[in-house]
Order: C-alpha cells, then structure tokens, then sequence
C-alpha cells in the first residue's frame, strides 16, 4: 500500500529519474516502430500484392516470426554488434541505437505479417473494380494503403505494444545502463530484484498507462474514420 | 480524351472452360451501336462469364474477340458495373472521384464532373456519406456514377437491378435509359425478362453457355420466339435443352 503511494508520489511529482526512462523508452521504442514500418509495410504490402515463387513460404516464415523470442533477438543482435562480430567497430553494443536495432528486428515480422493480411484481404474485394476501372498496379497499391490506412496503424500499434512491452532484447543488447540505456521494462526487473517498489510500480504504472493512451487514440481515430469512411 | 472506340463488339465462337466444365459453349455475336442489348437467360447461363469477357477481364479459352476491330485495346472508354458491387472505403464522394482520376479526367475538372455525376444519378444530397454504408439501390447508383466517370462508349450491366425494391429498380431503369438516350452502348445481362422488354432494343437468349437465339426483342417477346424461348418466358424451369 505504501509503495503504491510513493508510486504516485513519483509520478505527480515528476520525478526526473522515473521520467528520464519512461522518456528513453519512448524515444527507443516509437524509433523501432518507425524503422520497422518503414520495412515492414512495403514488404507485407509487396507480398500481398504479387506472386512469385516461394511466396508461401515467405508468408509462412514471416507469421512465425511474429513469435520470435526477445532473448534469441537480442543474442543475434549481441553477436553481431560485439567487439568480435560483423558490426563490432560501430561500437553500438549498451546504446539506445542497439536496443532500437532489436526491437526493430522482433516487430518488423509482426508489422509485415499483418500488413500483408489486411491489403490481401482488401485487394481481394476491390481486384474486380480496379482491374475494371483499369487502375494501375503501383495505383492499386497506393489505393489499398489508404484505404487500410486504420488497420495498418493498427499493425503499427501492435508493433509498438511488443516493443514497449519487451524486456529480454533490451537487457542484453543495452545493458540495462542508468541513464544511458535503462527502459521501464529493464528499470522495473531492476528495481524489483533490490526491493524499490516504489519506482518499479511507478513505472508499471507509467508503461500501462502509455498501452492505454496509445489504444484509446488509434480506437478514437479509427470510428471517426469508420463513421466518415465505411 | 482521344476517341476510343469499343464498338463493335465482336465474339466470334467464344468458349470458357474450367476443368471439365463449360461455362460458355462456341458463342458468337456481334454489339453495335445503338438500343440497349440484353443477354438473357437462367441462373447458370454464362451471362456473368460472357459479361467479364467482354470486359476483357476474362480470357476465353478458345475462340476470339474483338473492340473496334482490335483484339487488346486498353479498357479506357469501357465501363462496368457488377452485379454486387465493391464500394471503396471511402465516401460517395471519393469513389467517384477516384473513378475521374482513373479516366484520366484533370484535376481541376473533377469536382465539376462530380456533381454532374451526383445530379445524374440522383445522389446530390449523399455525397458526403461512407459509400459502404449505403442501400443496395444507392450503392449501385454510386457503381453507375463510376462507370459513367469514364465516359464510355461501352457500358456493361450485371444483373443491374438484382435485389433491389421496385422503386430503386425503377430509379436505376431511368439513369440507365438516360445514358442509353444519351449514346451509351448498354450490353446488360439479365435474368429478368421484364425488365429486358423495358429496356433492351434486342435480345441473345443464352442457356447453359449456348446462344440458342438472337433477335430483335419485339420479336424475342412474339410468338415468333423459338419454343426454348417461350418457355423461358412462360416461367418454366429450363434443365434440359
């Protein structure tokens, strides 16, 4: 009960350690998203709008990915950016840029995926009347996109929802340094193993409330898109 | 826009197979300009088959046709509206201005296109609504608007009035009248013989992907009609021909 009132206390009163890392992760995680957008919308829109050989191997690969486990994320991330790896001379390994590599690598397939299941499901009912309509292929794309657009945001969001949720990735390619890489999710391990309930609740609290924020605007921006749009 | 023209149309000895089935069987028919021409025919003619052919969305498997003279002119000055059509997310408005954009219609042009389409098929005061959450009656106006967005020379009709109430059948019976008074080649297919006798200026009576007549259709609903025919307009079930 106590905790759950310095809890608040932290929170109210601003606390610049508990806002310096729920800032971080912010800033770490919309990073990730924006990065795994930029790749994961193309490629699910690219895959749900051509065919070619092993496609449904690709589809197949890509839905499987969506359940990528954090911790094997970041051993690959870790491997690659270590001193003896591929990328060791960028020296990213414990900084924010590493983390946002790993959490951009674990939401790429989950963007993709359903990406690529929302513009398929929409090109099958709309391929009559583009192809009528003589709509060019790079048109039809364009059209799908916008006319997904809700559901696609959609996608963004789940991706962001695992990102920000994640711990396993972060902790291993950030290493959980303060002030430098520690996030809410690696703060909150942190503080509960030495007993500070407080800030891990604190915290908790911040991370739940952001989740909660992030749904409710994109539920808010999807029925006024719906009541206006169909 | 350059003329284009899609007429005649020409089909000469059309088939359309899938496996062992055969959805058209050798059809042959010429459209030209003019009166409205219907294909009709019972559920599970090949009218839907046909209609897409002539469209040129689908190949047939044998056989050969033809737009003007040529065998693969671009689709721009022909048009189409299915039976259940597909409303884009998007509002009245937006459908039909996509349509403009598609036929090439400038930018600056477009909003005066729109509300001449609006007025045409009576959709003025829903141009703002979401398309999908229209009537049936009101989405296939919305379908017409799109076609008419090109400006065609050729406008294929499925099943146009397919589960629509009397007076939407009636609405949408007068928009099409209009664009056929107006120079539009109408093909429509059909299974309704009433609304062919309304509408159309000459008939192919299609069964089980056989043309069995064509004529013009004063001729069609006289006792001239074949005996296949005849029956078809009495109301019997036709399952053996």
């Amino acid at each position: 009960m106590a905790a759950g009132t310095s809890a608040w206390q932290l929170i109210i009163t601003g606390d610049p350690t508990l806002y310096a890392i729920v800032f971080l992760s912010l800033k770490v995680s919309l990073t990730a998203v924006l990065i795994a957008g930029l790749f994961g919308l193309p490629l699910g829109a690219l895959i749900a709008f051509t065919s070619f050989p092993g496609r449904g191997a690709l589809v197949v690969l890509i839905n499987a990915f969506m359940g990528l486990p954090p911790v094997v994320v970041g051993l690959c991330v870790y491997l690659a950016l270590s001193r003896s790896g591929p990328l060791g001379a960028m020296g990213l390994l414990f900084t924010p840029t590493a983390m946002i590599i790993a959490q951009a690598i674990l939401i790429t397939p989950i963007i993709a995926a359903l990406a690529r299941q929302t513009i398929e499901d929409l090109w099958s009912e709309y391929r009559n009347e583009m192809l009528a309509m003589g709509v060019s292929r790079l048109r039809c794309l364009t059209a799908l996109l916008y006319d997904a657009r809700v559901s696609l945001f959609t996608a963004l969001l789940a991706g962001f929802g695992r990102a920000a949720a994640e711990v396993g990735a972060v902790m291993i390619v950030g290493g959980n340094i303060e002030g430098f890489t520690r996030t809410m999710t690696t703060a909150i391990a942190l503080e509960t193993s030495k007993g500070d309930m407080a800030m891990a609740m604190g915290l908790g609290l911040m991370l739940i409330a952001i989740v909660i924020a992030i749904n409710a605007s994109t539920w808010i921006l999807s029925s006024i898109t719906k009541s206006r749009m169909g | 826009m350059a003329p284009i023209d899609n007429l005649p149309l020409v089909l000469s000895g059309v088939s359309y197979r899938v496996g062992d089935l055969t959805l058209l069987d050798e059809v042959s028919l010429t459209i030209k300009a003019g009166a409205p021409t219907a294909i009709l025919g019972p559920n599970g003619a090949g009218k839907s088959s046909l209609l897409n052919i002539a469209m040129g969305l689908m190949q047939p498997t044998s056989g050969a046709i033809s737009w003007g003279g040529r065998s693969d002119p671009a689709p721009l000055r022909r048009a189409m509206v299915f039976q259940s059509p597909v409303m884009l997310r998007r509002s009245v408005r937006g459908n039909i201005l996509f349509a403009l954009e598609q036929a090439g219609v400038a930018r600056a042009e477009r909003e005066t296109r729109l509300q001449g389409l609006l007025a045409r098929v009576g959709l003025v005061g829903l141009a703002d609504r979401p398309a999908r959450r229209l009537s049936g009656g009101e989405r296939k106006r919305v379908a017409l608007a799109r076609a008419l967005a090109r400006d065609p020379d050729l406008l294929l009709l499925d099943e146009p009035t397919a589960d629509l109430d009397p007076a939407a059948t009636r609405a949408l019976e007068e928009i099409i009248a209009g664009a056929a008074a107006s120079g539009v080649k109408i093909l429509m297919v059909s299974h309704d013989a009433a609304q062919v006798r309304r509408l159309a200026g000459e008939v192919h009576f299609l069964v089980k992907g056989r043309l069995y007549e064509s004529a013009p259709t004063a001729k069609f609903f006289s006792d001239k009609a074949s005996p296949l025919a005849q029956s078809f307009l009495r109301g019997d079930l036709i399952t053996e021909t």
